[in-house]
Order: C-alpha cells, then structure tokens, then sequence
C-alpha cells in the first residue's frame, strides 16, 4: 500500500512464527487434523504460545482436494477453538487467509492471528479436479489439465523469444539444488541443467523437471501486532501486502506477462527498496521468468533460497509458504528486505505480493 | 481505530427453483448491478470484490470466483472469496466490511449466490467421509434432533414450527423477489404437508433456490446512493467445533458469545426493546425459537412463547423474517447475505411492501455448519 501516493500507512504486523510439515508426496498416515495438528502446536510453541493468546483465526484450503464439502470444518479442530473463536476461511491459499488476518490487524482492535492452511493433493487426481477451476460453460467441458495449459505459456514465452528451455532446466536445477538445504522440501538433488535437459517432454515444452511435484503439505503463520510483535520474537514487518486477479479468459491474456502480480508489487511498495531475497511461488519453471519481470527485480535478488514450488508444492499451503520461508531468511539474519508473491488460478491469474523488512 | 462503514446499495435476482436462463456470471451479475445502480455507481468506482458461496461442490466448479472475476468487474483489483458454510454470506459481507472499515479500500462491492438447480445440495453435503458415519440425510437430517432436543426442554407445543413457517410465507407474499409465494398457506396445509425430518414436515423446512446477493459498502467519505446509507454498528463472527463431549447444540456458546459481542460494539443491552428488526438465518422452523433465546431476545425456554404471542410476526413488537427469511428463499451461499440485505434495505427505507415503519436499528444473523459458524452484524440510520 505504502507506494502508491494517497494511501495509507499501513499498521506494522510481524511474521511472529512459522511452522509447516514435511512436504511429501503422498500422506497415507495422517487426514488433514492429524497433519496440522503438529503444526499448530509448533507455530505456538516456538514463541511461548497458546490458542489463548489469539484473537482471530483464518485458514485457506479447497474442498475440491478432500472430495467433499465442509473441509475446513473438522480442520478447525486441529486449533480445538473452544471458548469460541473469531474465525473465518477462505476458499483460496493460505496466503490469501493471511491476507484477511492482516485486514483485520489494521483495524487496532485486535493484536493476534493465527493463520492455517492445508492441501493433501493425494487422494485425488489434480489433472482433473484443477480443469475444474475453468470456466464451467466453455472451458471446463473440455478438461484441459494444469500440465497443457502452464505448457501453453512456456511456449509463448519462447515464442516471444523471453525465455529458452535451457532457462526453464537452470531454474529447476538451481531451485532443486537449494531444496538440499531444505529439511522440508520434498524434492531435493543436485542434477546440472544440461543433464535435465535429457528428460522427455511431459506436454511440449514442458520437460518433467519444469513440473512441481505433486505434495501433501501444510503450513501455519502467527501474526502479531503492538507489543505482542516485540514480545513473541524479533519482528519481521509486514511493510506491504496487496493482491490482484486478471480475466479468466485466457485467449484475451498476455501469458508471457504478469500484470496483476505488477499492480500488486506496485501496491506493495516491492519498488521502495532493495530487496535481497524473493519467494515466488512459480509452480511452472517459465513462470518464474514471468514473475520476476512483473515483480521487477533484479539478477541481485535470491529467488527461491527454499527450493520454492518445485522442490514442494502443497496446493493452498504454498503460497502461505513463500511468506513464511521469507519470513525466515529475514528472522536468521541472512537478508534484510525480502519479497514472497502467491499465486492462483490457470497460468498465475490470480497474484499475491507480501513485502517484509526486518529491523 | 477503525472507520465507519455504511451499506450504500443492495441488489438482489428473482430467487427461483431454476434459473436457467442466466449462467452463474449472470446470476451475480444481475445482483451486483442492481446493488451499483443502488449505490448510483458504475463498475469502475468500485475498489475490490468480496464474494461468497457455500461448497463448490453444489454447482461443481472448484473456486468459481476466477471465472467470475471479468464478469464482476473485478479484472485489476483484489478479488476475494470467502467460505464458512451456512454463514458465508454473512461472513462474506463482514470481510467486506473490514476492507472499509480498516481503511484499506472506500467502495467494496460483496456479493454471494448459490444455483441450487446446477446440482443437488442433499447428495453434495451427504458425500461419505472417511472414519465418519454417513448421515446421507442433508441438512434436515443433521438438525431435527437438535430441534427435538428443544421441544423437549423447552416444553413447545407442535405447533409452533409451523406458525413459523406460515409467518415466514405470509411474509414473503410482500417480497416480490422470494422465491416461495404461497397465498394460501395455512396452519393446516402445513401440517398436512410431508413429514421429511421428524418433527419437520416440508413446509417447515427451506426451499432450494437459485439465487444472488449483492451489495456496495462505503466508507464515510465516499456515500452515494439512492438512499440514506445503513450504517454498521456493530459485526462479529464466532466459531466453537462441531462435536465434543458436552456441545450445547441446541443453544450454542458461539451464537451467544457472538451476539454478545455485537450488541457491546452496538451498544445494545435489551435487544428485544433496542431492535427494531431482525433477520434472522431459519431454515427450519423451530430455529426461530431457538435463535430467540440464542440471541438473547428472552430468557432461555420462552423462544416459543414470543412466537405463539405474534411478536415477531410482520405487525408485531420485534417482527422477525420480514423478507420470507430462508424459509422463503434459499439460495444456501447467499442466503446469509441476504439476512443482512434486508436489514439494510430495512433501515435505509426502501423495503417497499414488507418495510417496517420507523425501522433505525436492525440485526442480521447467519449461521452454519453444525449450528456453530456465525456471523453478525447490527446496522443503524444514524450515524454510529
């Protein structure tokens, strides 16, 4: 908000803990209580803290994923909000859930929020259920997967001579290659681009290394307002946070460009400062080229320190993730201003841009 | 601190069994232009979208709102989609809210719908669980025992559901936009009606509507309208689990909790004497007397009292339902917006044929899941 000239100042929030599970590709042992369970109770236990010291709780997930409706009902009891709570969810990433939280923090009133989401991608066939997502008229009928349509734009990106496939195999290389450091990622190695360049193509030009993998995952956030900020940890600011969709139809889009993710930068104030690192939750390899652009940064910024998207890529849980690995970097001390960016929808319709500062 | 926040517009469709001559774009769109034109405004002076629906699974698209952002107006802006069952659409105005009221945005358009006909919300809300005992009954299913429990301790005599359901209908004979019109409804036909639920019959319980809700929110320095804004005097959500040892079902603490919270920030103490109308989430009829009590409108077991006494009928002390309620439109993701619509509509003057004279101070309420998500909202012609 901070950039744009007429707007307010926003109220400062801290990232105050984050916590997500082991990102694995398939959970057979635990339903998504049991899955967040351990984390709610590690996003708390990390700075002191019970459910008792929260005001408000919002969480992110889809139905869809689960196969039923009312998902996010029993998840409530992975938090067990007896006494009652102030709580609210969105059918959109956690980072959205954030999002409402952060509103909610604006107002003065309230101090804490813990924010969750979850997204067990296993037991279905994402294939099918994220054709799902198009328009149910025109689009949908004719189930064109996530898989051909992020295919689509990579080749447009190509064609408008952006990107190579080589960029695409360098990505994937590089963010697979951080996941070693990673304890949470799901897919970690150490393989040259030239090498993954070797692989088939899963939909032209998509080699199997530009692909996220398919994860079961979860992740939790406390934000933390006026004192509680300084008591619960060492602040990580919340500066800017502002977010964007652009039309469904993707014959009328520029794949090759982001503009809802500039608007939201532009929204966030990402342009007020140098930023040294940047989460962007690019599920697609190409899309990380798109977004970088869109979020105007620099050969200067560390892009996915985490591995990002392509080492772990929890549906509704991801885009949450950026802003907690960020959060992070900030909180050890290894980058001062950082950028995370979420995002929804066929071919990044829809975008997120949180920018946090640490003191 | 945060700003004030002022409805300035409400639209709503024709709630029908099918509307099968709109798609859901023009199901929504026909409620969001109604509420621009309302609010005087065009598509370009809004600054975000706030929009709700139950499961997605009833129309069998996963997280419609990317389809309907171009058809929203909302290509450029923040779009938002809230869900928390039964109580979204009032949760989903209360997000909405709180972009105003926090300050961030001045004109927020919020709108909720559900198209019931696209698919078949008993089979959607019975799908099988794993480890959980399928209940296969849909929502009636789920709340007549908990009805049964109140007559039990309430001491109600049987007819008092259906004094509701003939209430809410007659009441919606002066709504030309619910779905239900049933001249002729008496006490008699509804007894005489299908037992579905033990002790429902099925006219005590709602219909399934295609239908949308819409509104525009302002902050103070941004009125506009064709009529006086409704002002937000006071909002909450409460949500407690669905099942653990010792749940009071029937009345539960978040609705109490809840409503507490929203007279304080109100400044409401008697809300039987202070408010003037209420629209109040009844899907079933005996949740009238239920939400009397919850919402502290009298003291625990005298719910069905009031109704039998006619207080809340359209001409009485508290007229309670004055659009039809749910029981006369239900369009389940919009059917809590509509709650807080018509207090509104109430409040600002325009409620035509079921306007309550001299209304100034309203409450809406929405709930869902097991009787445990609950959204609020007090709203006021003065200025709060």
């Amino acid at each position: 908000m901070s950039a744009v000239a007429g707007r307010r100042t926003p109220r400062p929030v801290s990232i105050a803990s984050f916590a997500q599970a082991r990102n694995v590709r398939r959970d057979d042992e635990h339903n998504e209580v049991e899955m967040l369970m351990p984390v709610v109770a590690e996003v708390f236990g990390t700075i002191g803290i019970t459910k008792d010291d929260i005001d408000f709780i919002c969480s992110g997930s889809t139905d869809y994923l689960i196969g039923g409706p009312f998902s996010f009902v029993t998840a409530l009891d992975a938090v067990g909000v007896w006494p009652p709570k102030s709580e609210s969810h969105v059918e959109m990433d956690g980072a959205w859930a954030l999002y409402e939280a952060w509103v909610l923090l604006q107002e003065g009133e309230i101090d804490a929020a813990l924010v969750y989401c979850f997204g067990r991608s296993s037991p279905g066939n994402l294939n099918e259920i994220l054709a799902l997502q198009l328009d149910p008229y025109y689009v949908a009928p004719l189930w064109p997967d996530p898989v051909s349509l992020a295919a689509l734009q990579a080749r447009a990106l190509i064609d408008a001579g952006k990107a190579t496939e080589a960029d695409f195999a360098a990505i994937a290389s590089r963010s697979r290659r951080d996941a070693l450091d990673n304890p949470k990622a799901q897919v970690a190695n150490d393989i040259p681009a030239e090498k993954l360049l070797e692989d088939e193509y899963i939909v032209s030009p998509l080699r199997r290394h530009a692909l996220p993998p398919i994860t079961d995952g979860v992740a939790a956030i406390v934000l933390a307002a006026g004192d509680k900020a300084r008591q619960w940890s060492k602040p990580v600011w919340i500066t800017g946070l502002d977010h964007r969709i652009e039309t469904h139809s993707l014959g009328a889009r520029d794949l090759t460009s982001s503009p809802s993710t500039a608007r939201a930068a532009e929204g966030a104030g990402v342009s007020d400062g140098p930023i040294d690192v940047a989460e962007i939750h690019a599920p697609f390899a190409h899309q990380e080229i798109i977004l970088k652009e869109a979020l105007g940064l620099d050969e200067t910024v560390v892009v996915n320190p985490s591995g990002g998207p392509l080492a772990a890529n929890p549906l509704m849980s991801a885009g949450l993730i950026r802003i907690g690995e960020a959060a992070t970097r900030i909180s050890s001390g290894r980058a001062h201003r950082a950028v995370a960016h979420a995002t929804s929808g066929p071919c990044l319709q829809q975008n997120l841009v949180c920018v946090l500062e640490g003191e | 601190m945060a700003e004030r926040c002022a409805v300035i517009g409400v639209g709503q469709t024709h709630h029908k069994a099918k509307r099968d001559d709109v798609s859901i774009a023009g199901l929504v769109r026909e409620a969001a232009k109604m509420a621009l034109a309302d609010a005087d405004l065009t598509w370009t002076d809004i600054d975000a979208v706030v929009i709700g629906k139950a499961p997605d699974m009833f129309e069998g698209n996963m997280m419609p709102e990317l389809y309907l952002a171009p058809a929203l107006g909302a290509v450029g802006k923040p779009m938002f989609r809230v869900h928390t069952a039964g109580s979204v659409g009032g949760s989903t105005a209360l997000v909405a809210a709180h972009l105003i009221s926090s300050g961030i945005h001045k004109r927020v358009l919020t709108v909720a719908y559900e198209k019931q006909s696209d698919s078949d919300a008993m089979w959607a809300l019975s799908v099988p669980q794993p480890f959980a005992a399928p209940l296969l009954a849909g929502a009636g299913g789920y709340f007549a025992p908990h009805i049964r429990a109140y007559m039990r301790r309430s001491g109600a005599p049987e007819y008092i559901g259906r004094m509701v359901a003939v209430k809410d209908r007659r009441n919606a004979m002066r709504n030309p936009y619910a779905h239900l019109h049933i001249a002729d409804i008496d006490m008699k036909m509804v007894e005489e009606s299908m037992m579905l639920w033990d002790p429902l019959r099925y006219l005590e319980a709602c219909p399934s509507s295609d239908g949308a809700a819409a509104m525009v929110l302002s902050s103070e320095d941004a009125l506009s309208g064709q009529y006086p804004p409704a002002w937000i005097h006071g909002m909450a959500m409460r949500s407690e689990p669905t099942m653990f040892a010792g749940r009071d079902q029937v009345n539960p603490r978040a609705g109490r909790d809840c409503s507490a919270d929203v007279y304080a920030q109100a400044g409401i103490t008697d809300p039987r004497r202070q408010i003037d109308v209420a629209e109040v989430y009844v899907p079933f009829s005996w949740y009238e007397p239920m939400w009397l009590e919850n919402l502290g409108f009298c003291d625990l077991g005298d719910g069905w009292k009031l109704t039998e006494s006619g207080a809340t009928a359209f001409d009485g002390d508290i007229p309670w339902n004055t659009s039809g309620g749910v029981l006369s439109s239900n369009p389940i993701g919009a059917s809590g917006m509509l709650r807080f619509l018509e207090v509104a509509m109430q409040v600002r003057g325009q409620a035509g044929e079921h306007q309550i004279g001299g209304a100034r101070v309203a409450l809406g309420q929405a709930y869902g899941g097991g009787s445990q998500f609950f959204s609020m909202w007090v709203v006021g012609s003065d200025k709060p």
